[in-house]
């Protein structure tokens, strides 16, 4: 059975290494500063005792004022894994630095997390877009992005670039390719209970 | 970018296979630089079957997402639909009863044999035995299909797997009909290998072909028969076991080369494996309730979850995330067949154009699930 690490336990030995790198610790999860992400994953991963030779999943989260970017990373040897997070703070330019210098199995993994969630990954080699074609306006999975008509979680009428008329692009219609979405005025940053 | 009008004979040839070529197993698309015969550098470009399913997890209900994951990869519809259920399990503390959990295994299996015969079966197509193994297999294949008809009325989406157990029991019908096959499999993998095993096409066209060291392997996040066909015995079943795996008797087969071919060898070893599981199911499957009672509009507790299975594809991931409503705050499938292809590029380098449709059938992609 694959061990679950304690992130209390290896937050202090973490912090003597490489020091002011531990933000929290809550919640299982170990909890990084984006400045010194780089640092410290290269400890977890090159610790003898630690071993986290692989990411076994990347993926984010967006916390409407925030994003938050969850690891786990992964010891075959030892067979333990760490659930490991940072956080982007600038919802509107979020970046953290890559993970593709220590993992190579981050490349394709931040690739789409930048397609869909638009988050920048610094040192990234090959940061484009994946599954969208240049030019589409937004980044579908972020929470401000068009919600679809008659679900359960509204979200705006229309795309961010549009005033108010609900249409789908088609490739080549956006004038100014990878300029980001304008965020609409009076628009509630979070949504106001179901619309249907 | 076309190449081939160009004068200057040191100017690579740019060549696209796919989107539409039947050895890209779906609509992919690698853009290849050629000088020659070799490959100078490849570039994949993927997002055509790309259906934001992500996006749409986070409007339906827990429940509502379930026949989402059959869609992500079609050819393991089983296993994906118990890597979600088994998050969501997890997130909201749902107990699942003992036969539900013996059920489960043995679709996932009977779903693994179904998928390897897929998988293989075009492998050899891709390396020139065109068609006559694949047929072969789908013999194999379409019993399987036929057994999860029987269960559940379809047979590729299953939707079959419910959060706390199983849709429908067990048709009486069926396990006479699984020991049939199982009766039957020996003899048939006993063929495959006499056919395919240390066949010339496939030693000739797999044997030191899209190598991959254990060391670049792990730290590409490869999982599945690509880690294990380098050598790395890491199998969530035995390594992280769910659903009672770690009451089952079976080996993790792996390779020495990290080769094309021992990719395959790796994938024909686990059908028998899976037989071997199914072998020693077929007759302990407990009785009892095949399905907790969970709330249809099902309200997980605040929290994430983060569950994974062996699919026949590699490390199965859903991370599941509650913010305490009835639909996921963020749902998000870590898919095995994008994962694996974070080292084709290495892998095609340098090699021919040949070698590169061998090895892009050996990585055996879903592309249902590599865009999702």
């Amino acid at each position: 059975m694959t061990a679950i690490l304690d992130p209390g336990a290896i937050a202090p030995r973490l912090e003597a290494a490489v020091p002011g790198s531990v933000r929290s610790r809550d919640g299982g999860a170990l909890t990084l500063q984006p400045e010194s992400l780089d640092a410290a994953i290269r400890f977890l991963r090159d610790d003898p005792e630690l071993d986290l030779v692989c990411l076994a999943q990347l993926t984010a989260v967006d916390w409407e004022t925030h994003f938050e970017l969850v690891y786990h990373l992964q010891s075959l040897d030892l067979n333990h894994l760490l659930l490991c997070k940072t956080v982007a703070l600038d919802h509107e330019a979020p970046h953290v630095p890559s993970l593709t210098p220590i993992y190579r199995g981050a490349l394709l993994q931040e690739r789409e997390l930048f397609d869909l969630m638009g988050i920048h990954f610094d040192g990234h080699p090959d940061l484009r877009r994946m599954f969208l074609w240049d030019g589409f306006p937004g980044h579908p999975l972020r929470k401000d992005f068009m919600g679809m008509p008659g679900t359960l979680r509204a979200g705006l009428p229309g795309f961010p670039h549009e005033s108010g008329v609900n249409a789908w692009p088609v490739p080549g219609s956006v004038s100014a390719p990878g300029a980001p979405p304008a965020r609409p005025g009076g628009a509630p940053s979070r949504p106001q209970g179901p619309q249907t | 970018m076309s190449g081939q009008t160009q004068s200057d004979p040191a100017e690579p040839v740019i060549v696209n296979l796919g989107p539409q070529h039947p050895s890209t197993h779906g609509v992919f698309r690698i853009k290849v630089a050629l000088d020659g015969e070799r490959v100078q550098d490849a570039e994949m470009i993927i997002g055509y079957l790309h259906r934001s399913m992500e996006k749409l997890a986070e409007e339906r209900t827990y429940t509502q997402n379930i026949p989402f994951t059959d869609r992500i990869d079609y050819l393991a519809a089983m296993t994906n639909n118990l890597a979600y259920c088994m998050a969501v399990e997890k997130l909201a503390g749902v107990e699942v009863p003992p036969r539900a959990q013996a059920i489960r295994i043995l679709f996932a299996e009977l779903q693994r044999i179904a998928s390897h015969a897929m998988a293989n079966g075009t492998f050899a197509n891709d390396c020139g035995a065109w068609q006559t193994p694949l047929f072969h297999m789908f013999r194999e294949r379409e019993r399987v299909l036929d057994m999860f008809e029987m269960t559940c009325g379809a047979r590729l989406t299953t939707n079959y797997m419910r959060i706390g157990g199983v849709a429908f029991d067990l048709p009486d019908e069926l396990l006479p009909t699984l020991r049939e096959f199982l009766h039957d499999m020996p003899e048939k993998i006993g063929e495959y290998h006499d056919l395919l095993v240390g066949n010339e096409i496939l030693v000739a066209r797999g044997r030191d072909v899209g190598k991959i060291s254990a060391e670049a392997a792990i730290n590409a996040s490869l999982s599945g028969p690509m880690l294990r066909g380098s050598g790395v015995p890491w199998d969530l079943r035995k390594a992280d076991p769910y659903c009672g795996y770690e009451h089952l008797d079976f080996d993790v087969p792996v390779g020495r080369n990290g080769d094309c071919y021992d990719r395959f060898l790796v994938r024909m070893e686990e059908v028998k494996q899976s037989v071997r599981i199914l072998d020693q199911l077929v007759d302990n499957i407990p009785g009892g309730p095949w399905l907790t009672a969970v709330p249809l509009h099902l309200q997980a507790p605040i929290g994430e979850a983060y569950a994974r299975v062996e699919s026949p594809r590699g490390e199965l991931g859903f991370y599941v995330v509650s913010d305490g409503g009835p639909v996921p705050y963020r749902f998000h499938c870590r898919p095995p067949s994008l994962i694996n292809l974070t080292a084709l590029r290495e892998m095609t380098i340098g090699g021919t154009l040949a070698d590169a449709i061998v090895t892009l059938g050996s990585i055996d992609i879903v592309v249902g699930e590599i865009d999702r």
